[in-house]
């Protein structure tokens, strides 16, 4: 092994059932080196990361980490600790409630003589580190009291006091403001000078031509390469990641080619945000129209459709719907305009588990008429039938649990509830995620379908090629922040790549 | 044996399995003691005071004292789908609506009555609504004060019974008037609390059947954040739950304290609230809140009640009857726990391994 | 970077602070308005401790076991099994009382250790476990005797009982109407409960397993990640409950001098509400004895002051404890509501 390289991971294979995660993927991290681990939501960045730190438990494969005879296998996160691997997760691993000496020794403390636990040691040991990293942190305090960007480089001079050799930081910048992130960027290049391997994961691209010497890319399981930074420009990453080769880009023009912008408008958001994750936006989708929301992961585009649909709260702004100013406070006034939300994360905000397919689809319907105006037994059954048989959900009967079906067929359940509904304006938000090709198109002629009897959509989707088949328009986001809109006559893979790498593309 | 594992899983399974064998327990019994072996089941009319008779056995006897806390399961069911906690403070309300009810029946200050001092129903509609009251407070604080359950009832635990003590000025008010003890004793040769009881389970079915409530609570106690994406407004449900669950807190009071016909606030509802949340946990039901079976819970009642009743026939003490039912409480959530399911599952999984290594 | 750091005073031990400026105003009120009713004597302050003793052992396990976010209901019911087997073990079995305590020291041990077993590792609520815990131990009360059994035959327990500790150089001392001049004294069950929470407060403070236990309590999940054995501070949180319990028991028995099945009914929830009003997050992780041992002292003020009164129903003592107890636990969700804002 050379000298220089502190891990390597060789041919790691990794199945969740019916899924390969990862295919045969191969990283390598130097010493004193920071390497981004690159790719879109599913490309397997966290199965790896997993398998590494031992929650995962990998099929095939081999990891060899700097100082130990022969591959290992961790059995669990501790077991990785312990063998120089930490992990410092985006939600602060540590203890609120505790002091930041404390959550520095915990379960290490020094001890006097009586056994007990020497405060004074503990606390000058502590300072002695925050001075050698350079951080003014008084150790006596919680850590409830420091901000979470201190709070995580606390938790990066844990591992780092634990003389760990690979640094594993998991997007850890995602809550933080500029300051906080020059702040930890100080840190890891100050660690980098001691020959610590970093791992970085994150979603924001300046920051890792910011910070890093190398990047991994990682796309459906499988590895697709390990670059330095000057081999690949943001461009050529987003490509990687998107998997186009940026070289031969196919003119995909989209197909419903059409212009709204006489139509009436449906929505108007004016100056609309979020705290911390969505700056102030502007935003009209025409009636009938389809406006995709284009980004990377973590660019704010679920969050965008989100703050319009009164999932989350905008706190500044107006929004009309159909030319009336309205507050919308909660998901029931947004669905009482006739508004819709499947949301990505199905499993933690579409489906009710323990629920039926039957029960599932009339939800939303149900919820609208309120408690006492029950849906009569005939007409739920009705209703269920028509969308089971209309988006062709396969399932043992409409009385199955939803939790059953499986992930594709949940999700048509989703789209069933909110098509009960019969919705003006519709957010669709990785409607296709997880579900076999043929029924990706049969969901993408349904929007279209949609928007023809004048429905509004916005249509939310990792696959650039999917977005330019079925929307009117693009908006384009990067770091919270809407930074443009593309035009039908601009929509095409390579106008929609440079716009979401934004900056520096050439 | 796939049948057999079929019929186990089944939602009914484990109130019906347990009803079943209490009342097995109850033939034996019968059968070492020489008396007919379906005495359990026996119903006859005996007469009572003067020329009216009514029904009398032991069947009748579990129907009619499991009356309150079936009444109970109701409302901590739905608290449970809901919540994923437990209104702990059901057997205080009761006790505190019956005081309130008794005073305003009595009189304050006055210990024995004859006759009213205010009419009937003004006594009655108070004990039911300031149980009622008790439920908002409760709700209030669990759905809008993000408060855990327990802890939320935990205060009207304390203060419910103090304040009807208030009310009674720390004396046991006796209401001896006829048509106020009617509700503890009996209508023709039926004792009126299981007449109370079903016209109480029969509406709460009818509820569920004829409006979406039940939808609402689970979809609510099952994924929280999906419901509100779907429209639901949480905090309104849990705290509907609450009340519905103080109502039943309310008639479940004013049965008991009509049954001595005097609000004895220090005893009514002791413990109660105990066995109601054992009644859901019979009843086939996660305390982890979500889906919920409210025939189970009602089974689950009167189940405790048959164990109760069981218990007492076999010469158990009233104080000695909670180590068994400790047992039961212990021996349920075990079978149900994560970890043992898990060994089990092993288990057979290795039987299964170590047949097919065989053949 | 110094705008990160703020005042030494945070919402945790602002709500130990409002606790014990509570107390103290609480006793103060006392002292001006029932000065004729000798409120003002030493001897009053020592009674609520004297009075409490149990309670307070009680409640320090109490709070160890809330630190890691659980609850323990059974101890009511530990305290009147504890009694029953030492009034009965004296009176109808004839052993000695120093066996006896120690006897009822290890059933609370072996008591905890099934409970936490069952909440630990078979992670089962806690809620549930330790209610089948009491329905279990009041129910052995009985089975053990139903009648009620005073304590009159052992003289080392009945030595124990009425055993005064003076206080030294006559502090505090007074005449009373015969005119014969009285020293305040406290029993031996105060100095058991006092050397508890001395105990529990260095063993919270200056141990592993003390920085555990509010580690568990902070985040379950770190504490894991850090290298803590999380089942087995719980465990032993709560054996330690137990074990506490049964201290408490034998100093409630030592009051008493009696075993009754009806006995300390109710204890638990005064002592789950000595450890909120004393600023213990019913949530976990925070928490400090000292906090418990004011919030037992609050319960025994007012209920002194109650029946200082001598007109008040009784009842009126839980109805304040249980105002005090709303308006603690609200506070704590607010506090709670105003972190989370300004995480987000």
């Amino acid at each position: 092994m050379d000298k220089n390289i502190v891990l390597t991971m060789r041919g790691i294979c990794m199945t969740f059932p019916g899924v390969k995660a990862l295919d045969n993927v191969d990283f390598t991290l130097r010493k004193g080196e920071i390497r981004a681990l690159m790719g879109e939501n599913g490309a397997g960045k966290s199965t790896l990361i997993k398998c590494l730190t031992g929650v995962n438990k990998f099929e095939a494969g081999e990891i060899h980490v700097d100082g130990i005879d022969g591959p290992i296998v961790n059995k669990d996160t501790l077991d990785a600790q312990k063998k120089g691997i930490s992990t410092v997760y985006q939600e602060v691993n540590l203890c609120p409630n505790l002091s930041v000496a404390e959550n520095l020794y915990i379960g290490r403390e020094p001890l006097t003589k009586f056994g007990t636990v020497n405060r004074r040691k503990m606390n000058a040991m502590a300072a002695q580190l925050m001075k050698d990293l350079d951080l003014d942190i008084e150790v006596t305090q919680n850590l409830e009291n420091y901000s979470l960007a201190l709070q995580q480089m606390i938790a990066i001079a844990r591992a780092v006091d634990m003389k760990s050799k690979v640094l594993i930081l998991d997007e850890p910048t995602s809550s933080l403001d500029d300051h906080e992130v020059s702040l930890l960027f100080k840190m890891m290049r100050q660690l980098r000078e001691q020959g610590v391997g970093i791992v970085f994961v994150t979603h924001f691209l300046e920051q890792v031509y910011e910070v890093c010497d190398g990047i991994t890319v990682l796309r459906n399981g499988t590895l697709v390469g390990e670059y330095t930074v000057e081999e690949l420009p943001r461009v050529k990453l987003v490509a990687a990641m998107m998997g186009k080769d940026f070289d031969d880009l196919a003119s995909i023009k989209p197909e419903g080619d059409k212009d709204m912008s006489n139509a009436p408008l449906e929505i108007e958001a004016k100056g609309l945000s979020h705290a911390g994750k969505i700056k102030p936006f502007n935003l009209d989708i025409h009636k009938g129209e389809v406006i995709g929301l284009t980004g990377l992961l973590g660019s704010g585009r679920s969050e965008l459709a989100r703050v319009i649909y009164g999932a989350d709260r905008a706190q500044t702004g107006t929004l009309k719907v159909d030319g009336k100013e309205v507050a919308i406070k909660n998901p029931i006034d947004a669905m009482n305009l006739g508004m819709g939300l499947l949301p990505d994360d199905r499993k933690a905000e579409g489906i009710i588990g323990d629920l039926s397919v039957r029960e599932n689809i009339i939800l939303a319907m149900q919820a609208k008429l309120g408690i006492f105006k029950r849906i009569p037994m005939a007409k739920q059954i009705e209703i269920a039938d028509k969308y089971i048989e209309m988006l062709s959900i396969k399932t043992a009967s409409r009385e199955t649990l939803i939790k059953q079906l499986s992930g594709g067929n949940q999700q048509k359940v989703i789209l069933a509830r909110w098509l009960a509904t019969n919705p003006d304006f519709l957010v669709l938000d990785e409607p296709t995620r997880g579900i076999d090709i043929g029924t990706k198109t049969e969901i993408q002629k349904l929007v279209i379908k949609l928007a023809d009897e004048g429905k509004s959509i916005i249509f939310i989707s990792s696959e650039v090629e999917e977005m330019l088949r079925t929307c009117n328009r693009l908006a384009v986001l990067r770091d919270g922040e809407k930074v443009g809109e593309l035009e039908a006559d601009e929509m095409s893979q390579e106008g929609v790549m440079k716009a979401i790498a934004g900056g520096g593309a050439q | 044996m796939s049948k057999l594992k079929s019929i186990t899983k089944k939602r009914l399974f484990l109130p019906i399995f347990s009803m079943i064998l209490v009342i097995l327990i109850n033939v034996v019994y019968d059968i070492i003691c020489g008396n007919p072996p379906l005495s359990f089941f026996t119903i006859t009319i005996r007469a009572i005071t003067g020329d009216s008779s009514v029904l009398y056995g032991r069947l009748i006897d579990v129907l009619n004292r499991g009356s309150e806390v079936a009444i109970l399961a109701i409302g901590m069911t739905l608290v449970v789908s809901s919540s994923a906690g437990t209104d702990i403070s059901v057997g205080s309300v009761m006790s505190l609506s019956g005081g309130l009810c008794c005073m305003l029946l009595a009189g304050y200050g006055v210990t024995n009555v004859s006759e009213y001092a205010n009419p009937l129903w003004v006594g009655l509609l108070a004990g039911i609504a300031i149980a009622c009251v008790c439920g908002l407070f409760n709700g209030f604080l669990v759905a809008y004060m993000n408060i855990q359950p327990m802890v939320a009832t935990l205060i009207l635990w304390s203060a419910g019974r103090a304040i009807g003590l208030l009310l009674c000025n720390s004396q046991i008010v006796y209401v001896r008037v006829p048509s106020f003890q009617v509700f503890g004793s009996y209508v023709g040769i039926i004792p009126t609390p299981i007449i109370i009881a079903a016209v109480c389970i029969l509406i709460a079915s009818l509820v569920l059947r004829f409006t979406a409530l039940g939808t609402f609570i689970q979809s609510v106690g099952i994924n929280k954040r999906a419901a509100r994406i779907s429209g639901f407004n949480s905090a309104k449900i849990i705290l509907l739950t609450y009340v519905i669950c103080g109502l039943c807190a309310g008639i479940a009071g004013l049965l008991a304290t009509s049954r001595i016909y005097s609000a004895d606030t220090n005893n009514i509802g002791l413990n109660m609230e105990l066995d109601a949340i054992l009644a859901v946990a019979l009843g086939g039901n996660s305390l982890g809140g979500g889906k919920f079976n409210l025939a189970g819970s009602i089974i689950g009642a009167y189940t405790i009640q048959a164990i109760t009743t069981t218990l007492y026939a076999l010469g158990v003490s009233s104080a000695q009857a909670p180590v068994f039912k400790a047992i039961v409480v212990i021996l349920i959530v075990v079978i149900q726990a994560e970890p043992v399911k898990e060994y089990f599952k092993k288990l057979s999984a290795k039987k299964v391994a170590a047949k097919g290594a065989k053949a | 970077m110094n705008k990160d750091k703020k005042v030494k005073i945070n919402s945790n031990n602002l709500l130990l602070i409002i606790t014990i400026a509570l107390f103290v105003v609480m006793y103060i009120a006392g002292c001006v308005v029932y000065a004729d009713k000798g409120f003002t004597r030493l001897q009053t302050f020592l009674n609520i401790l004297i009075n409490n003793a149990g309670l307070i052992c009680i409640a320090s396990g109490m709070t160890c076991v809330m630190l890691t976010g659980g609850i323990d209901i059974s101890v009511g019911s530990v305290v009147a099994m504890d009694c029953m087997i030492i009034a009965v073990g004296i009176e109808r079995w004839g052993w000695s009382s120093p066996v006896l305590m120690a006897l009822v020291l290890i059933i609370g041990v072996v008591f905890g250790l099934v409970q936490g077993y069952c909440i630990a590792y078979l992670k089962i609520q806690p809620f549930i476990v330790t209610m089948a815990g009491m329905f279990f131990a009041r129910g052995m009360t009985a089975v053990i005797c139903t009648e009620q059994v005073s304590i009159t035959s052992d003289r080392i327990f009945t030595a124990l009982s009425s055993y005064k500790i003076e206080m030294p150089f006559g502090i505090g001392s007074y005449v009373n109407k015969k005119g014969i001049p009285q020293i305040p004294y406290v029993r031996a069950s105060v100095i058991v409960a006092l050397l508890v929470v001395l105990v529990i407060f260095l063993m919270l403070r200056y141990t592993r397993f003390g920085r555990s236990l509010y580690a568990v309590g902070g985040n379950q999940q770190s504490a894991t990640l850090m290298g803590l054995d999380v089942k087995k501070v719980t465990l032993k949180a709560y054996m330690l409950s137990s074990f506490l319990a049964s201290v408490g028991g034998i100093c409630y028995c030592l009051n008493t001098m009696s075993g009754t099945t009806t006995q300390a009914a109710g204890l638990e929830m005064d002592a789950i509400s000595s450890a909120v009003i004393g600023g213990t997050l019913l949530t976990g992780g925070v928490g400090n004895v000292v906090g418990s041992l004011f919030g037992v002292m609050i319960n025994g003020t007012i209920s002194t002051l109650v029946k200082t009164n001598g007109k008040l129903i009784s009842s009126w003592a839980n109805i304040v404890t249980a105002i005090l107890l709303c308006f603690f636990i609200v506070l704590q969700a607010v506090f709670v509501k105003i972190k989370e804002r300004k995480k987000a």
